[in-house]
């Protein structure tokens, strides 16, 4: 078995590039192995620890829907992250210190403190920050779509968004907008089945998300949401859809949130037995099996690439520590462009 | 150029879209009819449907959209068929919009134009002059010209103007008032006021088609031997503050005056900061003149009882000169 260099972060590792599913294995893993153990510092050490300011929210035990659909966007492509969805901003090379460094409000954060945990995105990398009004990211991301279609450009938006944001009049405004122009949009749905404590059968009376796409007019598509190839080639034949210049796509990944809502919610309402169904089913361990039955990693190259991002992450979380707090003049600064 | 307040917002938009390719129109029937104004009138003919986009009725869809293109470097003018049913967009106007650049550095230049304020008989849901549900957001500018000059200025202006510029224009005064005009372009910087008349005895600082109840009132005044000055505050967020003050130390009486319902109007904003910084100066207290607090009425002499007119401003001016 070839053996795994790991670049230094954010950078994916390298493989013999012989087998280019193995090379995609080894991305997936990488970027999931990265979400779920950043997050997990954050959740279960630092916020335990009172390093965190506010709130947490994870994606764990979703991490194959953002690096399955993260990893087939090309770079001058426009992605709209939801809250659970901290991988994309790795594919996009934001820096872990610089997670870490937001969620503690330093000025190392993407926002430098002006915001907190998930609020992050930077124009530069084309990755637009939420606003935490649940769903309103669709029509915006419309608009992204129809900047792109202005200009003639062959980029496309990818709009993330969960189970309870299909209840608002947002997701309704921004997909029929969508439709209605033809913009080059990808809609994903990460259906957890929980909005909040909320199950999904107090949220909608149809029995997907998906079964909304023809009421748009619009192609949609259900997939496992735990199975980061099952993703990665739905949201590739969406992102072919939309950059045809044939409208927005929509996937439905189904998926099960493997945490409460955020840290401070011991999610009692969830049945027991369905974290356990879930859990077997858990995305990361599901693709370390394919690649040993596949014979694409062994046991060893695992362990070597999970002790080399661990130890990044050590290096992460420290630089985020030594990164100051804004000083309080920042406070008025930048509400408007400065004149 | 003699041009109505109608004409100059439609020559604004129209330079500025020859002038700069970024600059599109979004909004409902804002093309092959031209919008229910006519302000669009022949843009989509001039344009094409790429530039001037008729849009699903969907008003947080338009301002979302807006903002969306906006992000991306674009900038456009988003056109709410009634500044009354911006509340349909007020999550996308004053959490998404307004808060980008403080929050993670990202420009939104964009226009959202709403056609406000009453005196046309159209009820409490076409009638709203809503400006202050925005102007306690920072993050937006907001701005409502009173004349064809300001109205072309400022629509250029706001165009190019790289935060979020909620444009109000006033329904009553668009084929109503008409002005010369400079050819060609110009601007009206987003900030200023304008002292729209000078005076010595009382200052009528208001904005929007109260301009020309003021300038009426002053008329009236004037005949009396007292002199009115007016300043048109043309932008409400952020306020021209230094120029409100200077005509409060010029004058020592001060009546604010605008269509919006009372309480929590602008008008409070502005009396607050006089009495705390111009305090000293004055010989009177500040009054206010605005509609009272009540939901705009339809029939014709309810809403004529809701708006504030002359004879409501002139008594409070009389009352205020005799103090
Ligand atoms: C408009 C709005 N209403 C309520 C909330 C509070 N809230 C935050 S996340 C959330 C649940 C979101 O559920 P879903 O869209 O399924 O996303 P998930 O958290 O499950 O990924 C709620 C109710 C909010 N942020 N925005
Ligand atoms: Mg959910």
């Amino acid at each position: 078995m070839a053996a795994v260099k790991t670049a230094p972060l954010p950078a994916p590792p390298e493989t013999t590039g012989t087998d280019p599913e193995a090379d995609l294995a080894w991305r997936f893993l990488h970027y999931m192995f990265l979400m779920r153990e950043v997050e997990d510092r954050i959740e279960r050490k630092l916020y335990r620890q009172g390093k965190i300011v506010g709130g947490v929210y994870s994606g764990r035990g979703q991490e194959a829907i953002p690096v399955g659909v993260g990893l087939t966007a090309e770079p001058e492509d426009v992605l709209f992250p939801s809250h659970r969805d901290l991988a994309l901003y790795f594919i996009r090379g934001v820096h872990p210190r610089e997670v870490f460094a937001q969620y503690m409000g330093r000025v190392g954060g993407l926002t430098r403190g002006k915001d907190g945990n998930m609020h992050m995105g930077d124009m530069k990398r084309r990755l637009v920050a939420i606003i935490s009004s649940i769903g309103a990211s669709l029509p915006v991301a419309a608009g992204a779509a129809l900047a792109l279609k202005y200009r003639g450009s062959r980029n496309i938006a990818y709009v993330f968004f969960g189970d309870g944001a299909t209840s608002r009049g947002d997701f309704h405004e921004g997909i029929n907008f969508a439709a209605v122009q033809k913009l080059p949009l990808v809609l994903v749905c990460n259906n957890n089945q929980y909005a909040y404590s909320t199950p999904l059968e107090l949220q909608m009376a149809c029995a997907n998300v998906a079964d909304r796409g023809p009421g748009y007019g619009i192609p949609a598509e259900i997939v496992d949401g735990n199975d980061a190839f099952a993703v990665y080639h739905a949201a590739r034949r969406a992102a072919e859809h939309a950059r045809r210049g044939l409208g927005p796509y929509l996937i439905e990944c189904k998926t099960f949130r493997m945490s409460g809502h955020s840290a401070h919610d011991a999610a009692e309402y969830v049945p027991k037995h369905l974290f356990e169904e879930w859990a077997a089913k858990d995305p990361i361990l599901r693709m370390e099996s394919l690649m040993l039955e596949r014979g694409w990693a062994d046991r060893r190259d695992l362990d070597a690439l999970y002790a080399s991002l661990r130890q990044q992450i050590d290096e992460a979380i420290e630089w985020a520590e030594n990164s100051p707090y804004p000083d309080p003049s920042e406070l008025t600064a930048n509400v408007y462009e400065a004149s | 150029m003699l041009v109505t307040y109608l004409e100059a917002i439609r020559q604004g938009i129209w330079e500025e879209m020859e002038r700069d390719p970024d600059v599109f129109l979004l909004g409902e029937d804002v093309g092959v009819y031209g919008g229910p104004f006519k302000i669009s009138k022949g843009m989509l003919e001039h344009f094409g449907a790429r530039r001037v986009i008729d849009t699903p009725l969907a008003e947080a869809a338009i301002a979302g959209a807006a903002i969306g293109a906006a992000l991306m470097g674009l900038r456009p003018i988003a056109e709410i068929q009634y500044a009354d049913f911006l509340s349909c967009a007020f999550d996308q106007i004053v959490n998404f919009a307004a808060k980008c650049r403080y929050r993670w550095g990202a420009a939104v230049p964009m226009v959202v134009r709403a056609p406000c304020g009453g005196g046309v008989h159209a009820g409490p849901f076409h009638s709203q002059c809503n400006e202050a549900w925005f102007v306690h957001t920072p993050g937006l500018k907001v701005v409502m010209p009173a004349t064809p000059h300001d109205a072309k200025g400022l629509i250029k202006a706001s165009i190019r103007d790289n935060d979020p510029v909620i444009y109000f224009e006033h329904k009553a005064l668009y084929r109503r008032i008409k002005q010369e005009i400079p050819e060609g372009d110009y601007t009206v910087p987003i900030g200023p006021a304008a002292v729209v008349r000078e005076g010595r005895d009382l200052s009528i600082i208001t904005y929007g088609a109260m301009v020309w109840v003021a300038q009426e009132v002053a008329d009236t005044l004037d005949q009396e031997g007292v002199s009115v000055e007016i300043v048109d505050v043309r932008t409400l967020l952020p306020l021209d503050e230094a120029t409100i003050l200077a005509s409060v130390r010029k004058t020592s009486r001060v009546l604010v005056l605008h269509e919006a319902t009372l309480t929590g109007g602008v008008g409070g904003e502005i009396a607050a900061r006089i009495a705390e910084k111009a305090f000293d100066c004055l010989d009177a207290p500040v009054v206010r003149v605005a509609a009272p607090d009540t939901p705009v009425p339809f029939s014709p002499p309810l809403e004529e009882a809701f708006l504030p007119n002359a004879a409501k401003v002139l008594e409070k001016a009389r009352w205020l000169l005799a103090y």
